[in-house]
C-alpha cells in the first residue's frame, strides 16, 4: 500500500468517524419518533463551541468535556420538550420545517452566547504526528477513533443489554405495541433527543481541534451526518457506522485523487448513486406499503 | 360564474392586490421586496404542486433556480446571445436536466428523496462555486439587462409589472392544472400511491411530471431575477435557499396555490421587518418558525380558512 493512499484513508477514516457519531444520533431520533432531526448539526456546534469557551475560562478539559455535553444534552431535551412534543401527530414535512427552525434559533443564540469567530481547541494529548505504515497520524485523530469504537461498543451494549435500551429498539419497531407492554414512549422519545444531542457533542469536541470550531461549522458536518445515516439505511445503527466511515472515506480518497475543489459533490454523487440502486440504502430495512 | 371558487374569485383577487399594492410603495426599496416576493411565490407556486399536491419533497430547488439564472446569464454575458433565446434555450436545458434525474429519483419514498434531492442541490451550487471560469464563482457574475424587439426592460417599476403578470400566469396555471386529469393524478398518488396505481394511474410518469413543471417555474423564475438584478451570486443557489422555499410552502399552507403565495410574501418580509433586530434577527426568526408550525400545523392560510368557517 503507498504511503500517499495510507495517508488518504486514515484522514477519511477520522473524518469518518466524526461523520458517524453525528449519523447515530440521526438514526436514534429517527427511531424513536420517525423525525429527521436538522438541528443534529447544532449540537456538534454547541459540544465544541462549549468546551472551548469552558476551557478559555480556566476549566481542565476533564471538567470541560462533561459540562459541555451535558449542555448540549440540556438543549436536545428542551428542543423535544418545548419543539417537537407539542407537534405530535403533525406531518412529517412540518416537523422537519420545526428541527430547521430550531437549527436557525440555536445558531443564533451561539452569535449572542459566543461571537461569529473561527475558535480553536487544544488537542487533547500534543500535536506531534505519529509514524504508521508510512504514513503520519494526528494523536488527536487517535483520539477520534478511539472515542467513536467506545462509543459504539457502549451503544450496543446499550441496546442489546439494558432494559432502557431494550424499550427504545421496541418503540422504534412497533411505538403502540411498545406502550402495551408497558414502555414509557414518551420517556423514550425525550431520551432519544438527549442521547442524540450527547453524540453530536462529542463529535463536535473531538474534531475541534483537528478543523477549528465557530458558530455554523454544524451546518456541513449536520447534512454529511444525514448523508451517512440515509446511505447506512435509516434507523440501522450499524448502517450509521459504516454510512459514516465509507462517506469519510470516499471525500478523503475523491480529494486526493481526483479534485479537492470538489470534494463534496463526490461524496454526494456516490450516495446518489447509491440510493438509485439500493433505494434504502446499504442496511435500510425493505419497507412494504399497506393501502 | 361563481366568484367563491379560488380560479375565479381568488385570481381575481390576486390581480386586485397586485393592482393595487404600487399605491402603498413608498420608495424603490419596497418595489424591490415586491418584486421578491413576487419572484419567491412563482417559486413556491410551483414547488408546491410537487409537495402540496403530489405529496413529494424536494430540498433541491434553489438548483432549478440557480441553473436559470446562471443559464441565462451565461448565455447572454459570456455568449451575447439575444435575452429571449436564452431563457428559452435555459428553461429547455432545465427541463431536460429534471427529466433526467427526475426518474430515479422520484422512485425514492420520504427521507431518501428528501436526502437525493438535497444532494442534487448541493451538487449544483458546487459546481456554479468551483467553475469560476463561466460562473465568476462566488464572487457571481454581471448580467445584461432584459431586451426584447429593440426594447430594454429595467428598473423596478417595470419589473413589478412583469413579474406581477408572471405570478398571474403561474397561478393560473396551477389552477387549471390541479383541477385537471393530471392533477386529480397527483392528488390520488398522495393520497396512497399503490391505490392510484391500481386505479390506472403511472405513477412515475406522474411524479416526473410534476417534479419537470416545477422545476421549470424555479429556472424561469430565476432567469427572471438575473435579469432584473443584473447580477447572480452562488448564495440563491445553495442548499438555505431550497430549505426556504419548502419553508415557504409549508409556513403558507401545503396544498393550497394562494398558501403558497402568502407563504413566499410572509417569509420574504420577515426578514426585512426583523433587520431592526439587528443580532437577533437570527434567533427571532427560528422562534417564529418553530411557533408557526407547533401552533398551525397545517400551514398559516389553511388554518385561517378553517378558523373562519368554524366561526360561520
Amino acid at each position: 500500500m503507498s504511503a500517499q493512499l495510507a495517508q488518504y484513508l486514515l484522514g477519511g477514516l477520522t473524518v469518518g468517524a466524526i461523520y458517524a457519531l453525528v449519523a447515530l444520533g440521526f438514526s436514534i431520533i429517527y427511531n424513536a419518533s420517525q423525525v429527521i432531526n436538522f438541528a443534529q448539526g447544532e449540537f456538534v456546534m454547541i459540544g465544541g463551541m462549549a468546551t472551548v469557551s469552558l476551557a478559555n475560562a480556566g476549566l481542565p478539559l476533564l471538567l470541560a468535556v462533561p459540562v459541555a455535553v451535558l449542555a448540549a444534552a440540556g438543549v436536545g431535551l428542551a428542543l423535544e420538550k418545548f419543539a417537537v412534543e407539542p407537534a405530535r401527530g403533525a406531518s412529517v414535512v412540518t416537523l422537519i420545517i420545526i428541527t430547521i427552525g430550531a437549527s436557525i434559533l440555536l445558531r443564533g443564540l451561539a452569535t449572542l452566547v459566543w461571537d461569529k469567530n473561527l475558535h480553536a481547541l487544544k488537542p487533547f494529548s500534543g500535536e506531534q504526528p505519529i509514524e504508521f505504515a508510512g504514513a503520519t497520524i494526528l494523536p488527536q485523530s487517535l483520539w477520534v477513533l478511539g472515542v467513536t469504537l467506545a462509543i459504539v461498543l457502549l451503544l450496543g451494549w446499550f441496546f442489546g443489554r439494558t432494559l432502557t435500551g431494550k424499550a427504545m429498539l421496541a418503540t422504534s419497531h412497533n411505538p403502540l405495541a411498545a406502550q402495551l407492554c408497558g414502555v414509557n414512549t414518551r420517556f423514550v422519545l425525550l431520551l432519544s433527543f438527549g442521547l442524540s444531542a450527547a453524540l453530536g457533542a462529542i463529535a463536535g469536541i473531538l474534531i475541534a481541534p483537528i478543523t477549528l470550531t465557530s458558530w455554523d461549522v454544524g451546518v456541513m458536518l449536520g447534512l454529511k451526518g444525514f448523508a451517512a445515516a440515509i446511505l447506512g439505511g435509516l434507523g440501522s445503527g450499524a448502517g450509521a457506522v459504516v454510512g459514516g466511515l465509507v462517506l469519510g472515506i470516499v471525500e478523503s480518497l475523491g480529494a486526493g485523487y481526483v479534485s479537492s475543489a470538489y470534494k463534496d459533490a463526490i461524496a454526494f454523487v456516490i450516495i446518489l448513486a447509491v440510493l438509485f440502486f439500493m433505494p434504502s440504502g446499504l442496511f435500510g430495512r425493505k419497507s412494504a406499503e399497506r393501502v | 360564474m361563481d366568484w367563491r371558487t379560488p380560479r375565479t374569485g381568488g385570481l381575481a383577487l390576486l390581480a386586485a392586490v397586485i393592482l393595487v399594492l404600487p399605491l402603498a410603495l413608498v420608495n424603490n426599496y419596497w418595489y424591490e421586496v415586491a418584486i421578491l416576493i413576487g419572484i419567491n411565490a412563482i417559486v413556491c407556486v410551483g414547488l408546491n404542486l410537487l409537495i402540496g399536491y403530489a405529496g413529494q419533497i424536494s430540498l433541491g430547488h434553489a438548483g432549478f433556480f440557480g441553473l436559470g439564472a446562471y443559464g441565462s446569464a451565461i448565455l447572454t454575458a459570456r455568449y451575447g446571445w439575444p435575452p429571449v433565446a436564452a431563457l428559452a434555450a435555459t428553461t429547455a436545458g432545465v427541463a431536460l436536466l429534471a427529466l433526467v434525474v427526475g426518474r430515479p429519483i422520484l422512485k425514492l419514498k420520504g427521507h431518501y428523496l428528501a436526502m437525493a434531492t438535497l444532494g442534487m442541490g448541493i451538487i449544483i451550487s458546487i459546481v456554479v462555486v468551483t467553475e469560476d471560469g463561466l460562473t465568476g464563482g462566488p464572487d457571481g457574475m454581471s448580467v445584461p439587462a432584459f431586451t426584447l424587439f429593440g426594447l430594454t426592460f429595467a428598473g423596478e417599476r417595470v419589473w413589478y409589472w412583469i413579474v406581477g403578470a408572471a405570478l398571474l400566469g403561474a397561478v393560473w396555471l396551477a389552477l387549471n392544472l390541479i383541477e385537471s386529469p393530471a392533477g386529480r393524478a397527483l392528488r390520488a398518488l398522495h393520497g396512497s400511491e399503490v391505490g392510484a396505481q391500481v386505479s390506472g394511474i403511472d405513477a412515475t410518469r406522474a411524479k416526473v411530471g410534476i417534479f419537470v413543471i416545477s422545476a421549470i417555474f424555479a429556472s424561469v423564475a430565476g432567469s427572471m431575477t438575473a435579469h432584473y438584478s443584473g447580477f447572480v451570486t452562488p448564495g440563491k443557489v445553495g442548499f438555505f435557499h431550497s430549505i426556504e422555499l419548502v419553508t415557504m410552502v409549508v409556513f403558507g399552507g401545503m396544498a393550497s396555490t394562494f398558501g403558497a403565495v402568502v407563504g413566499a410574501a410572509a417569509l420574504t418580509l420577515l426578514p426585512q421587518l426583523l433587520t431592526v433586530l439587528k443580532e437577533y434577527e437570527m434567533v427571532v426568526f427560528g422562534a417564529v418558525m418553530i411557533a408557526t408550525m407547533v401552533f398551525m400545523p397545517r400551514g398559516f392560510l389553511p388554518s385561517l380558512v378553517f378558523e373562519l368557517k368554524k366561526k360561520k
